[in-house]
């Protein structure tokens, strides 16, 4: 018999029930909870008259709504404190740790998973955001879902869920200086496009995943979904152990040491067959940026939008209606396009290192006057560290100013829009029509491009610059 | 509980010929601040089927009179990027039963079976068939019989199958509620928790 691959071993060790012909039981070790998918869920309980079955397992932040200035003051917006008062008085209700807009643990949701030592390797985690992905950047099975699966994992702890296929991405060798986590993984996308991994659970494997911090790590598999995949993970190895090791939730002292025996084991059988699989060299990874409206969109930021003869004929009305939408003509070149707006923030990379590596690169330089820079870490943790090690400092003196943690206008569901028909360099993780706002004009990049656009107030290749 | 029991329906339909339509943009984040289930057909495809002032926007296909019905036929890969359940809701509330397209993203394709709302996958050619049909005729009438997993255009020969898991299939033609159905797994999942302590 073949081997497993991990995502079999961390997915039939949590297989409840297999219902012939059908979906699977499967048992969630750890649910997020934010405001915005999760009000009608808790109405459905309370509708059936059942209580939540594992309020143990299930942690709760409000992320997506709120306003990033002014956070001790009552919420402004009428509809956005309604919803997040709800998921305090939900989490009252049913007895679910909650961290507050003003508690010191607050922030995007998945940001907060991994810094407090809630997600850990071979775990199953769920949450009401596409974006749950992250978390496989541990070695766990962690993926998206609707609200009538948060309504089930609040019921039973479980969901049904149909198995997906596998597919494996392999980048090998060492990426070149100024090409990051997220030019690895705006590269697959561009290569696969934004569908090309629906229906699989990516494992994310070489050496080029393997030298990233977890941070980086966790920048690739947050961006699993924007290919279509559900989820992406990456083997548990000691870098792994090392972030988790002695965070407050992390199982600690003799406990870590019998739980590392048990995360060793958590790989891909030599033998073990995927249904998919693609092989990469990061040597032939730049720095990239999109340019279109979905991530898949994307090309080396040293290089042109396509030529509409470079387009295949099904997409060419996308590809057009795209380039309509942002203002580009098809061949265009990339570099030396005037920016508006930079947003530095989000589950894909708000944070610490994300800070860090802007931080290192605009010291003793200066914003340039064209852009707007929004600077928003990732959760409150990130912005205490930023202010401890000196960063926001440096950041000010570059002309930024860091906001208070939320998702913010990675989706723009707060007042931080980008006005319409302004361009936007934006860390986050989708291009979409008007997902940073109505009419906003979205490309998407790494922390460090970002950084170097918002000094030369234009695209640019970070590399000429280091 | 329970959702609506799906029946065959007959039906014209609405084209959406654009592909890589995602959730933002069949509903925006920005609408996404309400805590029921109510009402959010009224901001389905917001910023493409209204203009800044707020006026319909004229050649947008759900602001043409011409169209109209219970089934979107979509372009390929309809229902991508987030993970908002509102998204099948909307396109429920609008008053949509069925949609078609060649290609489902996998969280949106889980939210509209849980919702009643039968996403149909079929081949690239009988999208452009029956798109191209519906532009020369908005009368061409659709079948959807999903107890036989078979979409036709009706007055024609034009057919084809579909593929439905089978315990998803028995959930819409019976209203069944996945909720209620995990609920009755009780004992089965306790035991679970039991073996892994």
């Amino acid at each position: 018999m073949a081997g497993k691959t991990l995502f079999d071993k961390i997915w039939d060790a949590h297989v409840v029930h297999e219902i012939k012909g059908g979906p699977s039981v499967l048992y969630i070790d750890k649910h997020l909870v934010h405001e915005v998918t999760s009000p009608q869920a808790f109405a459905g309980i309370d509708k059936r008259g059942i209580e939540v079955f594992r309020p143990q397992n299930t942690v709760a932040t409000p992320d997506h709504n709120v306003p990033t200035m002014d956070q001790h003051l009552p919420i402004k917006d009428q509809l956005s404190r309604f919803q997040v008062d709800k998921l305090t008085e939900n989490c009252k209700k049913h007895g679910i740790t909650l961290y507050g807009l003003n508690h010191p643990s607050q922030g995007i949701v998945h940001v907060i998973g991994p810094q407090l030592g809630i997600t850990q390797p071979g775990m199953t985690m769920v949450c009401g955001d596409s974006h749950t992905s992250t978390h496989g950047a541990f070695g766990s099975v962690a993926f998206g879902i609707g609200t009538s699966e948060v309504e089930m994992v609040l019921a039973t702890q479980c969901i049904l869920q149909p198995k997906p296929k596998k597919m494996r991405i392999n980048v090998e060798g060492e990426l070149s200086k100024g090409v990051t986590a997220k030019d690895i993984v705006l590269y697959i996308i561009s290569k696969i496009t934004a569908s090309g991994g629906t229906g699989y659970f990516i494992e994310f494997a070489g050496s080029a995943f393997r030298s990233l911090s977890m941070e980086g790590r966790m920048t690739v598999c947050n961006m699993s979904i924007e290919c279509g995949a559900r989820g992406g993970l990456i083997a548990p190895d000691e870098t792994t152990f090392e972030y988790i090791k002695g965070r407050e939730f992390a199982p600690q002292r003799a406990d870590f040491d019998k739980a590392v025996e048990i995360w060793k084991q958590l790989k891909t059988d030599q033998d073990a067959v995927f249904d998919k699989e693609l092989n990469y060299n990061a040597a032939d990874i730049e720095p990239m940026i999109t340019y279109g409206t979905n991530p898949g969109m994307g090309t080396k930021i040293s290089g042109n939008i396509p030529r509409e003869d470079e387009i295949e004929a099904s997409n060419l009305t996308t590809f057009k209606k795209s380039m309509e939408y942002m203002g580009f003509e098809a061949g265009d070149q990339l570099v030396g396009k005037a920016v508006d707006f930079v947003f530095v923030g989000s589950c894909t990379n708000g944070r610490i290192e994300d800070l860090r590596e802007v931080a290192a690169f605009v010291q003793g330089k200066k914003k340039a006057d064209n852009i707007t820079a929004w600077i928003v870490p990732g959760s409150k943790q990130v912005e205490q560290q930023a202010n401890k090690e000196g960063i926001t400092q440096v950041l000010e003196e570059a002309g930024f100013k860091l906001r208070q943690p939320g998702c913010s206008a990675c989706l723009a569901m707060n007042d931080d829009k980008i006005p319409e028909g302004k361009l936007s360099v934006s860390t986050s993780n989708r291009n979409f029509e008007g997902r940073q706002g109505p009419g906003a004009r979205t490309m998407l990049a790494s922390p460090l491009t970002a950084a170097a656009v918002a000094v030369t107030g234009k695209i640019v290749d970070p590399r000429t610059l280091l | 509980m329970s959702i609506d029991k799906f029946v065959t329906i007959e039906s014209t339909a609405v084209p959406l010929p654009i592909e890589n339509v995602d959730t933002d943009q069949i509903i925006p984040a920005r609408f996404l601040k309400a805590t029921t289930r109510d009402g959010f057909g009224e901001n389905l495809f917001r910023d493409w089927r209204y203009d800044k002032q707020n006026n319909p926007v004229a050649d947008f296909v759900l602001n043409k009179n011409v169209y109209s019905g219970s089934i979107l036929v979509a372009g390929k890969n309809f229902g991508s990027g987030s993970s908002r359940e509102h998204a099948a809701w909307a396109i429920y509330d609008y008053g949509f039963k069925v949609v078609v397209s060649s290609f489902f993203a996998d969280i949106f394709k889980g939210n509209a079976l849980n919702n009643g709302l039968l996403p149909v996958q079929i081949s690239d050619g009988f999208l452009n068939t029956l798109i191209k049909a519906i532009e020369n005729d908005p009368a061409t009438k659709i079948k959807v019989d999903l107890q036989n997993q078979e979409i036709s255009m009706l007055g024609t020969n034009e057919k084809e199958s579909f593929d439905i898991n089978p315990y998803k299939k028995e959930c819409l033609i019976n209203g069944y509620d996945d909720i209620d159905f995990l609920l009755s797994q009780k004992e089965k999942i306790e035991e679970f928790e039991k073996n892994r302590a």
